[in-house]
């Protein structure tokens, strides 16, 4: 909608000061967008297809074929550039697709869902590349399911629950948002649990503390207040030392289930 | 992040680093007021219609692909089978056509006196059985094929207006098969050429063109109506199907339709004559409604371009004591144009109306899955 793809059932959305509805190809000459599983023409090679974007984007003829090597080169299809693209995998379509949106020098890039259903390795590849260009200056929005990928990328986050907006902002300030005033610290210490679960309780602030659902050598303490550093030494001085501590809550993932759970019902994304 | 990057292999950090991209530098963001942004962004003389591109690149696309160098030869083939036939048999009836006709165009397009002579369908017949399927060849996985293959989103997130996919891809599709027509025509005027020893005077060539040109408007029409499968239909083999049919309805079954469709509105008396009024009225219905289809509009409208003794487009209506008193003389080029004026405006229109159908609904259709 923001690039005039679909009509808006009401209201107006600006980008760089131009309505997508009433003027899209304006909007589309400064806006990159790579959608959801990304396509190109397979009988043609990665190469052809980003020279095809070139010419859509009225880029002049002198300097295209400079820019259409050195963008295959920084996301590393060189080698691959004259190859057809149905031969490429996931991955390198992906990586396709962000030479093709860098090609016109967009302003502003939207990738949709840029890193599913490719390879770990294509994923760091290109959550890297998405880093690298927000550092130059791009501004990029990225809409995803992954959110620990979302979090590692991200500045600015924004969750979506049923098409609606219900929060923005820093992944901290949403965590700080998201608290419900006590806080879950999982921990995993020298046995027996029993023991530890009682040099738990005795720290100042601890509310409560019950076995995990799941891993059943791990506790999950509840208290008022961030008690890692009092629990690790309480834990210490009693002879169980904490293999492991963790406050629950600071990841994207919790912190969306906790904005779904308060708005109800299917969909979202960040 | 720092960690991902310590990830990929050395040497391409080491080239990341040498290029790398210069800030975007393009736009200016227009922070002015409301007003500049109104205005159509894309003005100034170096800025090529989105349209024109795209034409330009399905054009290339058609011309390497494996479909149109088919469908040269078929048609080439059949084209030159049926001249060397009609060549054959032409040296029989030069003696007496000698002065009455052009006996080159009489190699495309014999009169009905000389087809009874040979098996072998003239070259216009093919062309208007078989042009149609050119028109499906080209049209048919316009759009769905940019739908399958996942780049109809990409694509219209350039700086193109939606309608220049579709007429880009119209004009690519009358292109590639204005140049098989022109190819195949050339090379079965050689052959005639050759082995007649007949050379085309300009009048000839003259009504040549503006056959080529009719039969573009036909096949036209089949490329208009595949494209709009091709929006309608997601699956390109489904729309390739539904245009067969469309294809297969037209060409075969059509007059047997409107024979029993007549016969049922305007129905004949057994025991009459054919000049009486129920036959003559029967005739009327069939001759409209045969001229619903395109294909009788071509088929009318080529007899008229390429014989110039033709002065109707319904001889079936026409007397005994009318065709006796006509004077048996060639037409000129221009009297013949007048002739299928009606015809060649009917089979643009349908073409038109064809593609604006398909045009529309392309316009209103979600770009996404």
């Amino acid at each position: 909608m923001l690039l005039g793809l679909s009509e808006p059932s009401g209201g107006t959305a600006r980008v760089l000061d131009y309505d997508p509805a009433l003027n899209p190809t304006a909007v589309k000459r400064f806006v990159g967008y790579m959608p959801d599983n990304v396509g190109f023409y397979s009988g043609m090679t990665g190469r052809q297809n980003i020279r095809y974007t070139a010419r859509l984007n009225r880029l002049p003829k002198s300097e295209t074929e400079d820019r259409i090597s050195a963008m295959l080169e920084r996301v590393g299809l060189t080698n691959a550039a004259d190859k057809k693209v149905e031969t490429y995998s996931r991955g390198m379509r992906q990586r396709l697709g962000l030479a093709d949106v860098l090609i016109k020098r967009p302003s502003i890039i939207i990738l949709d869902e840029p890193t599913t259903a490719i390879d770990p390795a294509g994923v760091e590849e290109v959550l890297a590349l998405v880093r690298e260009l927000a550092d130059e200056g791009a501004a990029i929005l990225l809409a995803s399911h992954l959110l620990h990928q979302v979090q590692q990328v991200c500045d600015r986050v924004g969750i979506f629950v049923s098409g609606k907006l219900v929060a923005s902002g820093t992944t901290q300030k949403l965590a700080a948002q998201a608290a419900t005033g006590t806080i879950e610290i999982e921990v995993i210490a020298a046995p027996p649990l029993d023991a530890v679960r009682q040099a738990a309780l005795k720290v100042s602030g601890v509310a409560s503390v019950a076995t995990d659902g799941r891993d059943k050598d791990m506790l999950v303490v509840t208290a008022n207040r961030d008690v890692r550093a009092e629990l690790a030494r309480a834990l210490v001085e009693a002879g169980h030392p904490p293999y492991h501590l963790r406050r629950r809550g600071d990841e994207l993932d919790e912190i969306y289930r906790r904005y779904f759970a308060a708005n109800e019902p299917a969909g979202g994304a960040a | 992040m720092t960690g991902q990057a310590d990830s990929l292999p050395a040497a391409r950090r080491r080239k990341r680093k040498n290029i790398r991209m210069q800030a975007p530098e393009t736009p200016p963001p227009q922070r002015q007021s409301r007003s500049v942004a109104a205005q159509p962004a894309d003005v100034g003389p170096s800025f090529r219609a989105g349209w024109r591109i795209i034409a330009a690149k399905e054009f290339a696309d058609h011309l390497s692909s494996w479909r149109l160098l088919g469908l040269t030869i078929v048609l080439a083939l059949t084209g030159a089978a049926a001249v060397y036939a009609t060549g054959g048999v032409i040296k029989s009836f030069a003696s007496q056509a000698q002065g009455t006709q052009s006996l080159f165009l009489i190699l495309f397009a014999p009169p009905s006196q000389l087809q009874q002579l040979n098996q072998i369908p003239t070259f216009v017949t093919f062309i208007s059985f078989l042009g149609p399927l050119l028109g499906i060849a080209f049209g048919f996985d316009a759009i769905n094929g940019e739908r399958s293959e996942a780049t109809l989103p990409r694509l219209l997130a350039q700086p193109i207006y939606r309608d220049d996919v579709v007429n880009g891809k119209f004009v690519a599709g009358l292109a590639s098969i204005g140049l098989i027509l022109a190819v195949v025509m050339a090379l079965v005027g050689a052959v005639g050429v050759i082995q007649l020893g007949i050379v085309p005077s300009a009048e000839d060539v003259a009504r040549l063109i503006v056959w080529w040109v009719l039969a573009l408007m036909y096949i036209g029409f089949w490329l208009a109506f595949a494209l709009l499968c091709s929006v309608l239909v997601r699956r390109a083999a489904t729309s390739a199907i539904i245009a067969l049919a469309a294809w297969l309805l037209m060409s075969v079954f059509f007059t047997l339709v409107v024979g029993l469709v007549a016969g049922f509105v305007s129905p004949v008396a057994p025991d009459s004559t054919s000049a009486s009024p129920d036959t003559i009225a029967n005739t009327k219905v069939q001759v409209n409604l045969q001229r619903l289809s395109p294909n009788q509009l071509f088929f009318e409208a080529t007899g008229a371009v390429l014989n110039p003794t033709i002065r109707t487009t319904t001889p079936g209506l026409v007397t005994a004591n009318q065709a006796d008193a006509a004077v048996s003389s060639l037409l000129s080029l221009d009297q013949s144009l007048l002739v299928i004026w009606p015809q060649f405006v009917a089979l643009i229109a349908a073409t038109m109306v064809t593609f604006g159908i398909g045009y529309v609904a392309f316009m209103r259709q979600e770009v996404r899955a």
